[in-house]
């Protein structure tokens, strides 16, 4: 970083808390600058410093609430189909079926404490922000939800899942109507109302100190999971496999294990229909952000993009509308751009099979993000070593109907009939 | 305010702080490059020039404008979908002779990613002073990240404009309002920009908290008409910033250029007389200009 050669000094030393490497920082507009500096206060009280009891009691409401801790399963089947032993951290079993309630659980608490009095949130395709209904209600805060509208017409029954915790729904008829358009919304929201509104982002991304906050609360993923294969199988794994969208399973899971030099950890990307991104229409067919993305700011923090040359921000697509965004963690790309962690990707068809093969081998049905961890499992495993752990980030009951219209239009191997019954 | 009525220069020789002293107070508009084309986007400041702006910011399109409201969300995406690009943008800006000094407003992305480079500030900066541009606002580039741009801009002799919020106090105003150049954009109210129909009361607090600063303020987000041009440089304010009731006029008049042209004399007509009024009614007001 520069400095400058005004006379006069520069506002603050650039907090290196903000940053990992190049990554990360605090570009918003200035009106939300004061209410990133009173998170940063809480978070170092609250969460590093377990003031009052804070991690306590999130910690209690996570295992009677949420169902914490959750099992780490070694997968028989998936074992002697790849002559290896592959266990499964199963945040699938976490209450909501996946892994966003650590996470929103945890903020929406921690704007208790804060003395904030309104929640609000930006979701996808809704788990964040069904996992933020859920846990506003159970702390008894009021709670809104932007949601693109495209996103809105095809995942009413999320919509409804909210509502029915008492969450207002505000559809964003911004831009392609997902997840990007819904950030955008919810900052917007939260510079008019900052002073009394805590704004529960939803993964590892956004400004400082979000992405530390984020993934503190996820981290219990990687804690427990690093415990349960040393008891289980004796020794640390050789791979640890998770998806990624914007981050926030993958941080989870990996952070307990980057300290652990021999542990290899895989950050699989929704690899879409193509790599290739098509500058005419502002489309890329894929969301493999840290496979492909160039180094730019969007959402508060600099981080790898999908962007054009000129700087705009593209659209992202994947089968999986978990793993759809722009972004990405700004940690995750340093960890990247470091060499820690090693970007992978694989496309809607591999994980499709992904899907179809652990509802089919194991008895699980996996959510279609974690199915491109699943994917990249079968596709790469005699590279991941003698003991892998993957990241089951959720269920896939949310998307059967999107995986019966691919599987009818495609040609899957591990896909069962979808005609069921003659007509 | 020195003691002769007039801001004081923070930075001797800004052709944006001259602006304003000369033409105090000062009516300062914003409209959206490439709405809902280039060409008329030269038409619409050349309008907006003749009818009296003091100093004329155009919005350089980005994609994700988390600080708008949907006013100007709706100019940028005509302007994107009209193939706006940063080159584009330069050219027009190239084109350009108005009396009034030109800056520019855009989201920090756009100023990383000109030129070859990635994540370079440097490529922008030269380009937009070749330009003529006088200087830059970013709307998502709080004082804490901004030392490279700063660099940059100080290198090539562009003010770099910060925006204070009704949020922002103590020790972080004080540092910010000695590290601004040209002016203190005044934010009126939180939230996202957008035409209001009243004045916010944390306008005048603000204009308040900041009296004691020595720089020259003006105030945006939800200005619209004379009136409130008016009251806002009655409550000490050096000149008003009108953006979205211009874009209003772009987006939905049949003769535009007339329109904006009298749009932004009826603004600079309540500017003037709410600097007379404080002239004349206020016991500490200051002197008037000076020939």
């Amino acid at each position: 970083m520069s400095t400058s050669d005004h006379d006069h000094d520069s506002i603050r030393e650039r907090d290196s808390e903000a940053t990992f490497g190049d990554y990360g920082g605090q570009y918003v507009p200035e009106a939300l600058m004061p209410a990133l500096q009173e998170l940063e206060d809480a978070y170092e009280r609250y969460v590093l410093n377990n003031e009052d009891g804070f991690m306590d009691e999130f910690r209690e409401r996570m295992r009677d609430f949420g169902g914490r801790p959750t099992p780490l399963q070694r997968a028989d089947r998936l074992s002697e189909r790849y002559d290896r032993e592959i266990y499964l951290k199963r945040e699938d079993l976490v209450h909501g079926g996946a892994h966003k309630l650590n996470n929103a659980l945890g903020q929406v608490l921690l704007a208790k404490y804060m003395g904030k009095e309104r929640i609000i949130a930006e979701t996808g395709a809704g788990q964040h922000g069904t996992a933020t209904a859920m846990a506003a209600a159970h702390l008894d805060m009021p709670c809104e939800i932007y949601m693109g509208r495209t996103d809105v017409n095809r995942q009413r029954p999320n919509v409804y899942r909210m509502r029915m915790n008492g969450a207002e729904v505000n559809p964003v008829d911004a831009g392609s109507g997902t997840l990007k358009e819904a950030i955008n919304e919810t900052m917007r929201d939260w510079a008019t109302t900052v002073e009394r509104t805590h704004y529960v982002i939803g993964s590892v991304v956004g400004p400082h100190p979000f992405p530390k906050l984020v993934r503190d609360f996820q981290a219990v993923i990687g804690q427990e999971a690093r415990q349960q294969i040393q008891q289980q199988a004796g020794r640390l794994p050789d791979s640890v496999v998770a998806c990624a969208g914007g981050g926030s399973n993958t941080m989870g899971t990996f952070h307990e294990f980057v300290p652990d030099d021999d542990v290899s950890l895989y950050a699989v990307e929704a690899g879409g229909s193509s790599l290739q991104i098509d500058e005419d229409e502002g489309v890329a067919p894929n969301s493999a952000t840290l496979s492909t993305g160039t180094d730019g700011v969007l959402h508060g923090a600099m981080t790898k993009l999908l962007q054009s040359e000129d700087g705009q921000i593209v659209e992202s697509h994947s089968v999986s509308a978990g793993l759809d965004y722009a972004g990405v963690g700004p940690e995750l790309s340093h960890l990247v751009e470091t060499g820690r962690v090693t970007p992978v990707n694989v496309g809607d068809e591999a994980a499709l099979n992904g899907f179809h093969r652990l509802s089919n081998l194991e008895g699980i049905i996996p959510a279609l993000e974690s199915s491109h961890a699943l994917g990249y499992l079968e596709e790469q495993h005699e590279e991941l070593g003698d003991l892998v752990v993957v990241n089951v980030s959720g269920r896939g009951d949310k998307d059967l109907e999107t995986v019966l219209e691919e599987t009818e239009t495609r040609d899957l191997e591990a896909a069962p009939d979808v005609e069921v019954f003659d007509s | 305010m020195s003691d002769d009525g007039q801001p004081t220069t923070a930075a001797a020789g800004s052709d944006i702080e001259a602006a304003i002293r000369e033409n105090h107070p000062a009516l300062i508009t914003y409209i959206t490059a490439g709405d809902p084309s280039l060409e008329e986007t030269k038409a619409y400041v050349e309008a907006l020039d003749r009818g009296g702006a003091d100093l004329i910011e155009l919005g350089l399109p980005f994609s994700e404008p988390v600080a708008e409201g949907a006013t100007i969300q709706a100019a940028i995406n005509r302007a994107l979908e009209a193939g706006t690009t940063q080159e584009g943008f330069f050219e027009l800006v190239d084109e350009l002779e108005t009396e009034a000094p030109l800056l520019v407003m855009t989201y920090y992305n756009m100023i990383l990613q000109y030129g070859e480079a990635t994540a370079d500030v440097g490529p922008f900066v030269e380009r937009a002073a070749d330009a003529g541009l006088s200087g830059i606002i970013v709307p998502d580039l709080p004082a804490e990240e901004a030392d490279p741009l700063r660099t940059a801009c100080d290198d090539h002799g562009l003010d770099l404009v910060f925006i204070v919020a009704p949020t922002t106090e103590g020790e972080r105003l004080d540092r910010i309002m000695s590290q601004v150049s040209g002016f203190a954009y005044v934010q009126a109210r939180l939230g996202t920009t957008g035409a209001r129909g009243d004045v916010s009361s944390a306008t005048h607090e603000s204009l308040a908290r900041l009296a004691e600063y020595d720089v020259p303020k003006a105030v945006g987000f939800g200005v619209s008409e004379g009136d409130h041009a008016a009251e806002i440089v009655e409550a000490g304010a050096d000149g008003v910033i009108v953006g979205s009731a211009l874009i209003d006029i772009i987006a939905s008049s049949d003769d535009p250029v007339a329109d904006l042209e009298a749009k932004a004399a009826e603004l600079k007509r309540g500017a003037v007389r709410g600097g007379e009024s404080l002239t004349n009614d206020v016991e500490d007001a200051p002197e008037p200009e000076q020939p």
